[in-house]
């Protein structure tokens, strides 16, 4: 307990140190912050144009305008947490290693992997989060649809689960690139990945389409991040449907596997470290 | 004029043995670069989907069938690959700040013309190593084009590819010059780089957007970066049209080419050399 406390404090000064260093050059704080809204809206807008021409993505698939504004406000609360909290980290953890950093790191009396994820918070990727509610708010008044209270209490739990895989996915790639020399950069990657979350899964369909789709929900549980808590939210959840509780439950068991990965890749790469410049 | 062909020619050798370094990323990247078409092949399937279910008998939207909107993607990152600049601005602005760009003010040689250079040179590499990921991209989805164009849409397509090169060039090399009164520009960067790619078409064709939007979008000068060598390609700018498209876009690479020259003619008396 006294350990688990000793964390959070941790953990808190992380949070102050990070929001004083922001404070300290507000104008680029602001211009972050600012930037990093103009992407939310300029992704918002390309859906809001695709939707003057069709009432749904895909035949069938109740994919309409404001079904896809929640599943957009969704990925949107999850990357803004991810963004937030690990981005820079991971993409730092290259450097630490190659430039020997992560000695200093290493001779503190906590979780390595603990600090090195968390050690810098970004508050500018914050107010995309906002967004992301008010966007989820918007969506659900104009589908008039209020969701009961399990599926109010599964939202969190899956945006969580969420932030999880994403978390574990990055930090994993991260430490891989340890090995492979950093010319291309974990970043590059990411982007790449996230992209297929762009748009609900069902899109992936067809002969080329399904393998996709098993690979990206399987192997890679990419897919079930912003489906699966997009969905819990869209509908009831009805137990006597195995379709409605399969994934969900699928997607316990890779948050928990992806986080053993990210484990496991991170202490590995942790063994080979040869502190180089030091 | 051979001293200073000699010069260019050693310029141009230098940077391209400098590019030359990092050959399997190159290839391995640019395959990379193409995986966002993966899921525009599959959103615009399951668009044209919706449309038919909703009873609308319409095979086209604003224009594009379901193949010209891929071939609209793949056709962006020709022109992308073209006028993108990556580092240049950025460069320019750091060169300007820890006073390395002294040395374009001392030695005889035109720094805008070295840049140039240099980008050609960077450019030459990544086509000759971009080809093989490029061709194999475009064979494996030769099924969204139909055909090879007429012989003068070809051309224009060259010309407007050879312009969208030097357009972005010269934009970039304005925007870094900014550096000269400005200490940090790299926020401003990012910024002007998220409304290129909005602007620039390589999210969607700026066809799909409503009137107002186009014309606000065809009126400024980043629709030649990706959107409009794509569209010319496509058959979408033809005739009159496109005389003037070309036309315009000469007169924005005269204009860039001015206000660049203009920004170094005075910032460099504006430069105070820090840096030592």
């Amino acid at each position: 307990m006294t350990a688990f406390l000793s964390y959070l404090r941790v953990l808190a000064t992380f949070a102050r140190n990070s929001f004083v260093r922001d404070m300290t050059f507000r104008g680029n704080f602001l211009i972050e912050a600012v930037t990093s809204l103009g992407w939310a809206s300029m992704n918002l807008a390309f859906y809001v144009l695709i939707f003057r021409y069709t009432p749904m993505i895909g035949a069938g698939t109740g994919w309409g305008r404001y079904e896809f504004f929640l599943f957009f406000a969704t990925g949107l609360l999850i990357s803004s947490l991810v963004q937030t909290f690990f981005m820079t980290n991971a993409d730092e953890l290259s450097d630490l290693i190659r430039l020997g950093g992560l000695d200093f790191i290493l001779l503190k009396p906590m979780d390595t992997q603990f600090l090195v994820s968390l050690k810098r918070i970004d508050w500018s990727s914050l107010p995309n989060f906002a967004v992301g509610a008010a966007l989820l708010a918007y969506a659900l008044v104009e589908l008039h649809y209020a969701p009961g209270p399990t599926e109010i209490l599964l939202y969190p739990l899956y945006l969580a689960c969420g932030v999880v895989i994403y978390y574990s996915l990055m930090m994993t790639m991260a430490a891989a690139t340890v090995w492979m020399g950093r010319n291309l950069t974990l970043l590059d990657f990411w982007f790449y990945l996230t992209n297929f979350n762009r748009f609900p899964m069902e899109i992936y369909g067809g002969p080329y389409g399904l393998p996709l789709r098993w690979l990206l929900t399987f192997i890679i549980p990419v897919l079930v991040v912003v489906n699966v808590p997009a969905e819990i939210l869209l509908r009831p959840l009805r137990p006597e449907m195995p379709r409605d509780w399969l994934l969900p439950a699928f997607t316990l068991l890779a948050t928990a596997a992806s986080l053993a990965l990210s484990r496991w890749t991170f202490q590995r790469a942790i063994a080979s470290y040869r502190s180089a410049s030091s | 004029m051979t001293a200073r062909l000699a010069l260019w020619w050693t310029v141009l050798r230098i940077s391209l043995s400098e590019r030359l370094i990092y050959r399997a990323d190159f290839a391995l990247g640019t395959l990379m670069r193409f995986l966002p078409v993966v899921t525009q092949i599959f959103l615009w399937w399951a668009v044209f989907e919706g449309v038919a279910a909703s009873g609308a008998a319409a095979q086209k939207i604003a224009g594009y069938s379901y193949r010209d909107f891929i071939a609209y993607y793949l056709l962006t990152y020709i022109g992308r690959a073209l006028s993108s600049m990556p580092g240049l601005a950025s460069g320019l602005a750091r060169d300007i700040r820890d006073g390395t760009v002294k040395k374009y003010l001392i030695q005889p040689i035109d720094m805008l013309g070295f840049l140039l250079l240099t980008r050609l040179a960077h450019k030459l590499v990544f086509y000759t190593m971009a080809l093989l990921p490029f061709a194999l991209v475009f064979y494996l989805c030769r099924g969204f084009f139909s055909g090879w164009p007429d012989a003068v849409t070809l051309l224009a397509f060259l010309a407007s590819l050879v312009m969208a090169f030097l357009l972005g060039f010269l934009i970039e090399a304005t925007l870094g010059m900014i550096g000269f009164w400005f200490l940090e520009v790299s926020s401003l960067l990012f910024v002007f780089m998220l409304i290129s790619f909005f602007c620039s078409g390589h999210m969607f064709p700026l066809d799909i957007l409503p009137e107002f939007w186009q014309a606000v979008l065809r009126a400024i000068p980043l629709q030649y970066l990706a959107y409009f060598p794509a569209a010319v390609f496509l058959g979408k700018i033809a005739g009159a049209e496109l005389a003037w498209g070309l036309a315009i876009e000469a007169a924005w690479i005269v204009f860039f080419l001015a206000a660049a020259r203009a920004a170094f003619h005075f910032g460099a008396r504006h430069y105070s050399a820090y840096g030592g």
